[in-house]
């Protein structure tokens, strides 16, 4: 089977969460990455190291500077012509994407996959993550995006692909166009790669308390900053720190949780971390009920006082 | 304009599901169900665009077992102008609903189509852009903002990082994310009012389209269990396990 990756990136360099695609779809046959930007040579470079890769397609256009589904998927689905799987990451740019060349394609596509049982057959999350689904699929070409969380890396070093350039008419500009984006500064690491993430919850009260207390045991840490839904809709802090269902995924080696309650959407979002870490005042909050380590009492005491300790 | 608005009944979102012992489903017998929480950020945002006079109407669509109805009927009472069930047998996948609402969108010709960013059974977060696809549209998902500009509509979209603004041209698919709005209760009279008002009734057949699903699910399971912790009585003894565990800070 030749599978056809989407490699996530901003023009300048590769997203993580492709490494993890490369490693799904590498199950499943040779693996082909498409490589849709504009002035993205870097990115293809990089493309063509990573282990495992046959061929780096690179399709290099003003129109695909911004990936809007309208423009990319026509391209995509040319492609996949001479493919047999589109294999992307659960991205925001994925899920987007993915759905309309499915489609197109006239396929079901197999969303947020957890593993890959064989080549027509997949597991994946239902109802927040409650159960886990094995489904078979019976369409000719794959459509599948990738919880990147599941599947380990692949090498971003050690691959020779061939570049190849693809030329294709982009079609699509009259139906959407970018206007702008706000992408939210961080020097912090990445919060769906970190390998600690320090989440606070609506217990922080304040956007103010949730930087004087939840970001000093972040930086402590070198640690990135999440949230649950209630702190996000308080205001407290921008919502692409949202951790659960309908935010961000994260699978750390270390996740700590203060002041949230853990409600299943939450817990969909973070439940497969190595290592849960709960500091909470209810002694009956359901966050307890995963947590390998609990501490039953005030964070505006504790969470201070520990990250003096460390 | 007209604004379409596709709606899901689905397990309430306070329910824990319970995975059937046989690992056929999840068991919905006695489970309380509800309108799809996104779906009912996209009704409200219709009745919001139809309140500020950029729409003139608002149908809502439903597809699945008769009781969906109810669902429906729920969206009427919210607002909408009148609905369209499409009853199917049996489960109907992101790709069968997706071509169901392109001919449903092809009869009313509406100038927006809002769907919900994904339904939180199936979690599968397809359908919006499957439409627009199908239909050849623009497509504005994970909306936090919509606004209706002459032939336009200005979308900005929660993405990984931040937000990011597209134009589409109308007729165009907005999905909701949470953050859109914040949906409206039924009140009592508009509970009642609803009752009255027009619900088509239709199967897939009616519009000539195959639902047969594609895929088949072999095994529904629990997800894996955690082993149970332990809890720790002060600062210093969490510490000392955080050590254990190589975090050092």
């Amino acid at each position: 089977m030749k599978t056809l990756v989407w490699a996530e990136h901003d023009n300048a360099a590769l997203k993580d969460a492709t490494l993890a695609t490369v490693t799904a779809a590498g199950k499943l046959g040779e693996v082909h990455l498409l490589v849709a930007g504009h002035d993205c040579d870097a990115v293809a470079q990089a493309a063509a190291k990573i282990a495992g890769v046959a061929t780096v397609h690179v399709a290099d256009d003003a129109a695909y500077e911004h990936p809007l589904p309208e423009s990319v998927a026509p391209l995509v689905v040319e492609l996949m012509a001479s493919h047999d799987a589109f294999v992307v990451p659960a991205t925001t740019t994925g899920r987007n994407l993915a759905p309309r060349v499915a489609a197109l394609l006239d396929v079901m596509q197999i969303s947020d996959i957890l593993s890959v049982e064989s080549a027509n057959s997949f597991t994946r999350p239902i109802y927040a993550g409650n159960a886990i689904a094995t489904v078979t699929t019976s369409d000719a070409k794959l459509v599948i995006t990738v919880r990147g969380t599941a599947f380990d890396k692949a090498a971003a070093e050690g691959g020779s692909a061939t570049i190849e350039s693809v030329s294709a008419a982009a079609q699509g500009q009259d139906q959407a166009s970018f206007v702008s984006s706000e992408i939210a500064a961080s020097e912090r690491p990445e919060l769906t790669s970190a390998k600690i993430i320090v989440s606070g919850g609506r217990a922080l009260q304040n956007g103010e308390n949730f930087a004087s207390i939840i970001e000093p045991l972040a930086d402590r840490l070198g640690a990135g900053v999440g949230a649950s839904r209630a702190a996000v809709d308080a205001g407290y802090v921008p919502n692409d720190y949202q951790v659960g269902q309908t935010g961000k995924i994260v699978a750390p080696e270390l996740y700590i949780a203060i002041g949230i309650s853990g409600a299943i959407q939450h817990l969909a979002g973070m439940k497969d971390s190595k290592v849960i870490v709960a500091i909470n005042k209810d002694e009956d909050a359901p966050i307890f009920q995963v947590a390998d380590i609990g501490l039953v009492g005030d964070l505006f005491n504790i969470v201070p006082e520990l990250t003096e300790k460390l | 304009m007209k604004l379409l608005v596709p709606v899901k009944r689905v397990l309430d979102y306070n329910v824990k599901p319970r995975v059937k012992a046989d690992g056929s489903g999840v068991d919905l017998s006695n489970v309380k169900m509800s309108m799809n929480p996104f779906d009912e950020i996209a009704v409200e945002e219709a009745l919001r665009l139809r309140e500020a006079g950029a729409a003139s109407e608002v149908v809502v669509v439903s597809i699945g077992e008769a009781k969906a109805a109810e669902t429906l009927r729920t969206a009427l009472a919210m607002g909408a102008d009148r609905a369209v069930l499409i009853t199917a047998e049996g489960p109907v996948e992101p790709l069968g609903v997706a071509k169901l609402l392109a001919k449903v969108a092809q009869e009313e010709q509406p100038g927006l189509v809002i769907l919900g960013k994904q339904a939180i059974d199936d979690d599968n977060g397809q359908t919006g852009q499957m439409l627009a696809g199908l239909l050849g549209w623009g497509q504005g998902t994970f909306a936090s903002k919509v606004a209706i500009e002459g032939e336009h509509a200005v979308v900005t979209r929660e993405v990984d990082g931040g937000a990011e603004t597209v134009r589409l041209k109308l007729p165009a698919i907005v999905t909701t994310d949470l953050r859109l709005n914040e949906p409206r209760y039924a009140s009592l009279p508009n509970i009642m009012k609803a009752k009255s008002k027009p619900m088509a009734n239709k199967t897939p057949a009616d519009y000539g389209v195959d639902v047969t699903p594609r895929l088949t699910v072999t095994r529904v399971e629990e997800p894996g269990k955690r082993q149970a912790g332990v809890k720790v009585a002060d600062v210093d003894e969490l510490v000392a396990k955080l050590k254990a565990l190589g975090v050092t800070g």
